[in-house]
């Protein structure tokens, strides 16, 4: 016989009062801000709206943003699946220690981030002689704001796929093994499909952070109109030019984006909930 | 049909597109400080019109806008600048002695010590002054909240502080003592320190915070341009410092990428009277006196040999352990 629960079992009152606390609280600090960038965007009509965001400088930041994006979420992804499968499958020495170092760049501040890149290629830095006299430039250009931007975003699919991992265990891959199937058969075949919604949500994530990322990539770009500017980066100089209605509406295709993202992570966890379950304990 | 119009225009475009292909498309890139943007907007524009028709070449300058002493840093960290316009010659000076891209008696390179225009240091309000602040003695009343930026960065920062201790020096007979407390007690009333002025200025303006701004002059007439000059005053105190914004050639950076003469030219055409008459437009002053505007106010004005030059004043000021430092944190 199946247990019936009804799970709304309080009186509609506390019911009532809870969810407006909570639509209120939401309303508050998630809905009015977005709101307010977009009203502020839109403060003096479409057209002008359409022309901040044709700028040629402002597309030339759009585009960095989602040339790094473009590098620095591939590069994570692949990077987040080699770790998670060596920390959950394997047993080696230093794991702890691999773990500890993958969550280091949510401890440290943004713009140490950037810093240590500076610290390392910047002319005065440790390399930064040796990149000069070869004409290679790293910070204060595409390079270093592509660096911070993974660096920034390191953890967010390993984060993701390590818990995911290890509660599914080996056994599956164990099996896989013993019926003959190779390492990368193995992976494709039985890994790789377990992992998977787990795999897009960090994707996602991380994705949402690389174009949003502030604090390390203002420390390594130099900030050279049209040439170094990403999006967040441009935000900021449009408002510290007074342009608030180009600023905003910057801004608004931000917000767009994380909305996108937003959309996709709500889907995903609606379709697919029980199995990133897992990965959000 | 559709293809065959497609091709076509190509064709006329190239064609159109001919006889420019010859032009070399040169870039320069000029780090400046924080409220330079729209001078150089304009001086820019000028400068690619004058140097298409002299030379045919078609010039692009690029620029980066910060704190001063944060853009002299990102240079000595390899940010490849042509051309460096700054705040102050102590944050070029320190270019040379660190990095070394360019010899340390570059201020003799250029006329009027390689420094185009002056500015001073003045005070925003808001309509009506409604705190009666008429001198630098009022910004250090109990109660006045005041905003300014960081000296460690912004290098409008450092002439306000300097034109506030230049100031307490003369009133009391050049007591160091009196001029430390004076300045002291200013910053007692500063609730935030941005990093550059352009930061201030919107903390004050945008934000809606303190009740006063030391302000560039510059930056005071475009804060009324912007927001309204029935919302801001600006007022002149009976005295402050001459600012003196050098600017220099990066020898270094220019003859790797090439561009030295470009380079040369550009900063000799902020002396022409397009330049300066720009430069007066923007509420700067120019060297050129014909330039100048009738209606900017004639304030007593004292230059930084008062403090010894601008090595002088760095190191006993600014500079880490500097009284800056010893007056802010007695906060």
């Amino acid at each position: 016989m199946r247990l019936r629960i009804n799970p709304i079992t309080e009186t509609p009152a506390v019911k009532f009062t809870l969810l407006g606390i909570g639509l209120l609280y939401i309303a508050l600090f998630l809905v009015l801000p977005v709101v307010a960038v977009f009203n502020e965007a839109l403060r003096k009509g479409f057209g002008a709206y359409f022309v901040a965001i044709s700028d040629p400088i402002a597309l030339s930041a759009i585009k960095l943003t989602f040339i790094t994006a473009a590098i620095a979420v591939p590069a994570n992804l692949i990077f987040g699946v080699a770790a998670s499968w060596a920390v959950a499958k394997f047993d080696f020495r230093g794991k702890s220690f691999l773990i500890t170092l993958i969550d280091l760049p949510f401890s440290v501040s943004p713009v140490v981030s950037g810093l240590v890149y500076v610290l390392l290629f910047g002319a005065q830095g440790l390399v930064g002689p040796w990149l000069q006299a070869h004409d290679i430039q790293i910070v204060f250009a595409v390079p270093g704001i592509v660096l911070a931007t993974i660096f920034v975003t390191f953890p967010f699919v390993a984060r993701e796929l390590i818990p995911l991992m290890q509660e599914q265990g080996t056994e599956e891959e164990e099996a896989a093994r013993s019926l003959g199937a190779d390492g990368w058969q193995t992976f494709f075949r039985v890994t790789l499909p377990n992992i998977k919604w787990g795999l897009l949500y960090g994707v996602l994530l991380c994705n949402a952070r690389a174009m949003g990322e502030f604090g390390a990539v203002s420390v390594v770009s130099g900030k050279i109109r049209g040439l170094t500017n990403t999006m967040p980066l441009h935000v900021e100089i449009l408002y510290n030019e007074y342009n608030m209605v180009a600023a905003f509406a910057v801004a608004s295709l931000l917000a767009s984006l994380a909305l996108v993202t937003l959309v996709a992570k709500g889907l995903l966890e609606w379709r697919y909930g029980h199995e990133l379950g897992v990965a959000r304990t | 049909m559709k293809f065959k119009s497609l091709i076509a225009s190509l064709l006329v475009a190239s064609a159109s597109l001919a006889p420019t292909a010859f032009a070399k498309d040169i870039t320069l890139l000029n780090v400046s400080y924080d409220p330079t943007r729209e001078l150089y907007k304009e001086v820019n524009a000028a400068f690619a019109k004058e140097w298409k028709t002299k030379t045919g070449d078609n010039v692009t300058i690029n620029q980066s806008h910060a704190g001063s002493g944060a853009q002299s840093r990102a240079v000595i960290d390899g940010l490849k600048a042509d051309v460096v316009t700054l705040a102050l010659a102590y944050d070029i000076d320190v270019i040379a002695e660190k990095a070394k891209l360019f010899p340390e008696n570059w201020q003799t390179r250029l006329p009027e010590s390689s420094t185009p225009y002056t500015s001073t240091i003045v005070f925003i309000v808001r309509k009506g002054n409604p705190w009666k602040i008429k001198d630098w003695d009022d910004l250090a009343k109990q109660g006045i909240s005041v905003i300014t930026p960081n000296p460690k960065t912004s290098g409008g920062a450092r002439w306000n502080y300097l034109a506030a201790y230049g100031y307490s020096l003369h009133k009391n007979g050049n007591d160091e003592k009196k001029a430390q407390e004076f300045v002291g007690k200013i910053f007692k009333n500063v609730p935030v320190l941005d990093t550059g002025a352009r930061g201030s200025t919107v903390t004050f303006a945008q934000r809606g915070l303190g009740d006063v701004a030391i302000s560039w002059e510059n930056e005071a007439y475009l804060t009324l341009q912007e927001f309204g000059a029935d919302k801001f005053e600006i007022i002149y105190p009976p005295e402050s410092i001459l600012a003196e914004p050098p600017v220099t050639l990066v020898d270094k950076n220019a003859d790797s990428r090439g561009t030295r003469a470009v380079a040369e030219a550009y900063l000799q055409f902020l002396y022409t009277p397009e330049a300066q008459g720009i430069i007066a437009k923007n509420h700067y002053r120019p060297r050129l006196a014909s330039a100048a505007l009738a209606s900017t106010p004639q304030i007593k004005l004292f230059n930084i040999s008062e403090f010894g030059g601008w090595k002088k004043a760095q190191a006993v000021h600014f500079n880490d352990g500097g009284i800056f430092d010893k007056i802010y944190q007695a906060k």
